[in-house]
């Protein structure tokens, strides 16, 4: 218990309810437990990274608040909502990114955006589509089946599902496993800009920078329990002081990449044809 | 959420029956086998099989026919929802405020459509190579019910093959047996022809009793109580299936 989180209400200026409240969740399947007491929260409006190796239960965690998996014990909310008696009300305020890219790949990009805008009864589901794609730098792509874009255009396509809708929390599992460094710059971008829209987003990820670049808390899950829980400063303190060397900065193999192929390597530069801020499509639901 | 079933199941119909028009090739490879069968039995077997009735031969086995078609076709239903649930679509709609069985509504009923369609190419096929009926219009509809009614109802099987299966072949397999049952009935040749035991089984397994309802209905003669029989068979095996459909569908989902 000692590594479960302060709540948010407890921090001068955050509001008083967390957008996402863990606390003692469990999961066995069959002889194994992939879930051990799990606690935390998540302020609204921030970025918090489930930051685990494979294996260690981030997307069992994951299926467990977007209501397609039961705990065995312990509770979950989302915006309040008990993802356990409540699923219906839970749904309506999430959306999920799984793992792998959810699109239809016989529909083409902008098809499969009328369908979830369909299914989320907005009204205008055409308008709703051609903003996202505009979005999202797939209005040439929009008219071809999703099988032919790349992994990137896919995985953006089906991040731009997602927000139909505008949910409050978004949940992304593994956001940018498989994809090249551009890719994952650009789907970087989307998720700081929803933020940045007052989104709350939790994200899981494998990898050590993403969750550096992105987060406002990381939370490591490590064999089905929480070690550490904080800000990427908070836990930059848990090691010895940094030592001052100098040392001449050679670049990174991704640098030298992305500096080739003439994209910018900081993920915070908005490039020209990248979304910018959420400018939020026409819903039925405000915030 | 409930009241957004028939709105749901709507978006859900079109979305699949899309990808039909996209892949027009499972109608036709759905027709292509019974059409098959059709030729051959009609131009090479027929000759020698001796119905006992006045009819032509192909009046005969269309019934027997018409039903492998829909056996087989459900196949594809069981592959479609197969890939849903592989593909992750179906997690992103379980996650969705949506009507959660309009799922799996949203296939049945494309299974329904492009059964249907492929029955007509097969009826169509059927009228070339010299099929005459003079059913009225309402032996029509109720030949039409019954066919619909067989659909759905191994359309439920084809959806509990494809929630529990584990391999895209697996999601198919189950047709198989669907297919052959028709053999061993009265779809083809009269059961009294039939060694006793499996005379006994084709006379007391659905199919029988639903090709000669659906033979006399074409043929403009009374139905008797075969289409009780062939009625309660259906219903039957459509609630069974249904119940088990829905059990591992919320097994699944919850």
């Amino acid at each position: 218990m000692t590594t479960a989180t302060q709540p948010a209400a407890s921090r001068p200026g955050a509001p008083a309810a967390p957008a996402i409240r863990v606390q003692g969740v469990e999961k066995s399947f069959k002889d194994l437990q992939v879930l051990k007491a799990v606690d935390f929260d998540v302020a609204k409006g921030s970025i918090f990274a489930l930051l685990g190796s494979n294996g260690a239960g981030k997307t069992t965690l994951v299926n467990i608040l977007s209501t397609l998996m039961k705990s065995d014990a312990g509770t979950a909310t989302v915006e309040g909502f008990d993802v356990a008696d409540s699923p219906g009300d839970v749904r309506r305020s999430i959306s999920l990114t799984g793992q792998f890219a959810a699109v239809d790949e016989v529909l083409t990009g902008r098809e499969n955006l009328v369908l979830v805008a369909r299914l989320r009864h907005q009204k205008d589901p055409g308008r709703i589509a051609d903003d996202l794609l505009a979005r999202f730098s797939l209005t040439d792509a929009g008219d071809r089946r999703a099988a032919t874009y790349s992994g990137g255009m896919r995985r953006r396509l089906d991040i731009a599902m997602s927000l139909i809708g505008d949910p409050p929390v978004v949940f992304l599992d593994e956001p940018t496993t498989g994809l090249d460094p551009q890719a994952r710059i650009e789907v970087w971008q989307t998720v700081k800009a929803l933020a940045d829209g007052g989104t709350t987003v939790l994200l899981t990820t494998q990898y050590l920078d993403e969750a550096e670049q992105l987060a406002d808390r990381i939370a490591i899950l490590h064999e089905g329990v929480i070690i550490r829980n904080g800000t990427l400063a908070e836990l930059k303190r848990l090691l010895p002081a940094a030592k001052v060397e100098y040392v001449e900065k050679q670049p990174s193999l991704e640098e030298v990449f992305l500096a080739l192929v003439g994209e910018p390597a900081q993920a915070g530069e908005p490039a020209a044809s990248v979304p910018t801020a959420p400018a939020a499509p026409s819903t039925k639901e405000s915030r | 959420m409930t009241t957004h079933v028939l709105s749901d199941t709507r978006v859900l119909t079109a979305r699949s029956l899309t990808h039909i028009v996209r892949s027009p090739d499972t109608i036709i490879t759905t027709a292509v086998t019974p059409i098959a069968l059709m030729l051959l039995f009609v131009y090479v077997f027929g000759g020698a099989i001796q119905t006992g009735g006045t009819e032509s031969y192909i009046d005969y086995m269309l019934p027997g026919i018409l039903l492998i078609t829909i056996a087989s076709g459900v196949a594809y239903t069981a592959y479609r929802l197969f890939l849903d649930l592989q593909g992750g679509i179906f997690q992103r709609f379980q996650s969705m405020p949506i009507a959660r069985s309009s799922v799996l509504w949203g296939h049945v009923l494309t299974s329904l459509v492009a059964n249907l369609v492929s029955v007509a190419i097969v009826v169509g096929v059927a009228f070339i190579m010299g099929f005459r009926t003079g059913a009225s219009v309402g032996a029509w509809l109720a030949v039409i019910g019954i066919l619909v009614l067989f659909t759905l109802a191994l359309t439920w099987i084809a959806v509990i093959a494809g929630l529990s299966a584990k391999t895209v072949d697996g999601a198919s397999a189950f047709s198989y047996p669907l297919i052959f049952l028709p053999f061993i009935s009265s779809a083809f040749v009269p059961t009294d022809s039939m060694p006793g035991p499996v005379a006994w089984f084709a006379e007391n397994q659905p199919v029988t009793s639903i090709v000669d309802t659906t033979r006399a209905l074409f043929a403009g003669q009374p139905v008797g109580t075969d289409i009780w029989v062939a009625l309660a068979w259906l219903v039957g095996i459509m609630a069974v299936a249904f119940v088990l459909a829905m059990r591992i569908y919320r097994r699944k989902a919850a």
